[in-house]
């Protein structure tokens, strides 16, 4: 199978099936949304992603229709979709508390939409029994939503509002009340269904990793505003700002200044009496440059003996130890009293490790392996 | 022993308070009207013994009751009465409490306090000043005579229209607060997904609030429907001649005629009617625990 690249935003040509031109929304004086500009590419799975009160939930409920911009468009398929109400847009919402009908059994919740749009009876059925195949929910049709565990419950909400085959569907923090295990397998149910359905996903969270699992693009958003859009990888490899690779991950800050050093290598002076860092950035910056080295913790090699030939060593003293059972985080203190988190995988058994709380180590990484941010 | 003592309190409650009071109105009911005092035969004696006493008791005021059409003439009719302004004092509260399920939350308080306020005020005095506002020289008709709608003063006390008002305004916090509560646990995310699932406003309260504040409906409408069979206060002050209702007949039957056997006929079949809904009542109580666990 030589399945081509899934990426419609690097396409000049593509066309967006929904653009937000300029979107700014205002309760009285607080800013939701402040000026934004974004487009969303058919059969995408998009995530936004973002703190609590960063302005997502606004910006998914202006797409369903409960809400208006303030100032600005939104374009759905070309159309500007301001005027058109909730009951009229051809988007449909997974609603966070599931907002299933108590007084309705499941067949009837999935039939619910289907019915308004005045189908033919057997077509209703025909779908209906559909969306229950999809959701694996069969056995469950005659039965009122008390009556289900939350993970059925959560499948009946998503085959609700598959039904009506809308363009766009629009997911409130889908999996916030399963619990983890559940929630990991369903974020694999997910992925699958907007395949088969080619339907495209827009999903507000605040789960970082449920947001980097599922999603074609994340958009990183705070105070109303997109901080960065990309790709997971690039999300978590390649973060636009400090705030970014803070939010997604976890992430080792150190504060310089940059001075270049030949072709976009560039040393970072960290703190004095130490030798400067060797860092390659594709971003330029300027000599004397206040900067970030943001670094991953798994991009970090600890070791007992210095490594003879990286590009960066520090020494330091193992401050804590965090076991997870396959992988390991070291919190290492530097003498400079900054401290530097290492995750190796724990390859060998703990007996036989060869350093723990209290020795000196030695912390090594290339210059790629971190990323140089302005501040 | 204590188990006991605590379920037993409820039990002796019931029985001094309801078995017993039962028992002796069937007992005067079963009875003959007498010149005496008290109004009615036969007394139980301790010397004839409790079978003779038994043997003296007759259904003749139930079979009484049966050959008068006034007496069913005036159950039909509180019936019709009760039906009609449960009815409209659903009508009215509905709104009142979706108003309230949807007012701004530190509202709330306030406007459920003035739902309750007027039974600060003895209930008599409410009814009395209706008779002020509906009568023939009354606010309403004055002003409605000052706007220049009517030239001549409308009857509206002493007519079955009084009756209704009366009740409809009596009952309504009985039928507003029941379905506000059910109005206020609504997930308001229901009526939005019922839009977003192609619902017109209107559509998602038929389909999606009615439904779910039904619970509320029907014990409000039973809260309302059960003391209004039995009225006597509102009919006797608002209503006319003409304005049946058991309750008055029942007054009537004791105080005027002074027949204390034929008023505690007319007392048990009503008390008989009103157990049908009280069952239904406390069924649909029991649904709503259920459903709700």
């Amino acid at each position: 199978m030589t399945a081509s690249v899934f990426e419609p935003w690097n396409d000049p040509e593509a066309k967006p099936l929904i653009h937000f031109q300029n979107v700014t929304k205002r309760y009285g004086e607080f800013t939701a949304i402040d000026n934004l500009t974004i487009d969303i590419y058919e059969r995408e799975f998009y995530a936004l992603l973002g703190p609590s009160g960063c302005g997502k939930t606004t910006l998914m409920r202006m797409l369903a229709g409960f809400e208006t911009p303030t100032e600005g468009k939104i374009f759905l398929a070309g159309q500007d979709i301001a005027p058109v109400p909730p009951n009229k847009r051809a988007v449909n919402m997974m609603f966070q508390s599931y907002a299933l009908f108590p007084h309705l059994s499941i067949w009837e919740n999935i039939a619910f939409g289907l019915k308004r749009e005045k189908m033919p009876k057997h077509d209703i059925s025909d779908r209906v029994d559909e969306m229950l195949r999809l959701t694996r929910l069969e056995k469950f049709a005659r039965r009122k939503p008390h009556q289900i565990s939350g993970g059925q419950r959560q499948r009946v909400a998503l085959a609700r509002s598959l039904a009506k085959h809308p363009k766009l569907l629009l997911l409130d923090e889908p999996l916030g009340a399963l619990d983890k295990k559940l929630r990991q397998d369903t974020q694999f149910e997910l992925m699958d269904i907007q395949e088969k359905t080619g339907t495209t996903f827009v999903i507000v969270t605040h789960d970082q990793e449920e947001a980097m699992t599922v999603a074609s693009r994340v958009a990183v958003m705070d105070h109303g505003k997109i901080i960065q859009v990309a790709s997971p990888d690039r999300i978590y490899e390649s973060p636009n700002s400090v705030y970014v690779a803070d939010f997604i991950g976890d992430v080792n800050l150190i504060e310089g200044t940059a001075k270049p050093n030949g072709n976009e290598a560039y040393a970072m002076s960290w703190h004095e009496g130490h030798e400067p860092l060797t860092v390659k950035s594709p971003n330029a910056f300027s000599d004397g440059q206040k900067c970030h080295l943001a670094i991953r913790p798994e991009k970090v090699a600890i070791s007992a003996e210095k490594p003879a030939d990286a590009d960066n060593a520090v020494q330091g003293r193992i401050l804590d130890i965090a076991y997870l059972g396959n992988i390991s985080t070291y919190h290492v203190e530097l003498p400079t009293g900054a401290v530097i988190k290492a995750q190796t995988a724990n390859t060998r058994r703990i007996a036989r490790r060869a350093y723990t709380w209290e020795d000196t180590v030695w912390l090594s990484w290339t210059a790629t392996a971190g990323v140089l941010l302005a501040d | 022993m204590r188990r006991f003592v605590l379920i037993a309190i409820p039990y002796v409650w019931l029985l001094a308070l309801f078995l017993v009071p039962f028992a002796i109105v069937l007992k005067i009911a079963l009875s003959d009207a007498a010149v005496a005092r008290p109004p009615y035969f036969p007394q139980f004696d301790w010397a004839e013994g409790i079978a003779a006493f038994i043997a003296e008791l007759d259904f003749e005021n139930f079979v009484w009751l049966t050959e008068d059409d006034l007496y069913w003439k005036a159950y039909l009719s509180s019936l019709k009465i009760a039906v009609i302004s449960t009815f409209f004092t659903l009508l009215a509260g509905y709104p009142i409490a979706y108003g309230m399920a949807r007012a701004p939350e530190e509202w709330r308080p306030t406007l459920m306090m003035l739902v309750i306020l007027p039974f600060w005020t003895s209930f008599l005095i409410r009814v009395y000043a209706w008779m002020g506002i509906l009568s023939n020289e009354g606010f309403l008709n004055q002003f409605l005579m000052w706007i220049g709608v009517i030239s001549e003063p409308l009857t509206i006390l002493n007519t079955n229209s009084a009756v209704y008002i009366g009740i409809v305004y009596t009952y309504l916090p009985f039928m507003i607060l029941p379905v506000y509560s059910a109005l206020e646990r609504l997930d308001g995310s229901l009526i939005e997904a019922a839009e977003d699932l192609g619902c017109s406003r209107l559509t998602a309260f038929w389909l999606v609030t009615i439904p779910l504040s039904k619970t509320g409906i029907i014990a409000g409408s039973f809260l309302v429907f059960i003391p209004v069979l039995g009225e006597f206060v509102i009919p006797s002050l608002l209503g006319g001649s003409d304005t049946l209702m058991i309750g008055k007949v029942l007054w009537e039957e004791f105080f005027s005629n002074r027949d204390w056997p034929v008023a505690s006929a007319v007392a048990v079949v009503l008390l008989l009617l009103l157990v049908i809904p009280i069952v239904l009542f406390q069924r649909n109580q029991q649904k709503q625990q259920e459903a709700e666990q």
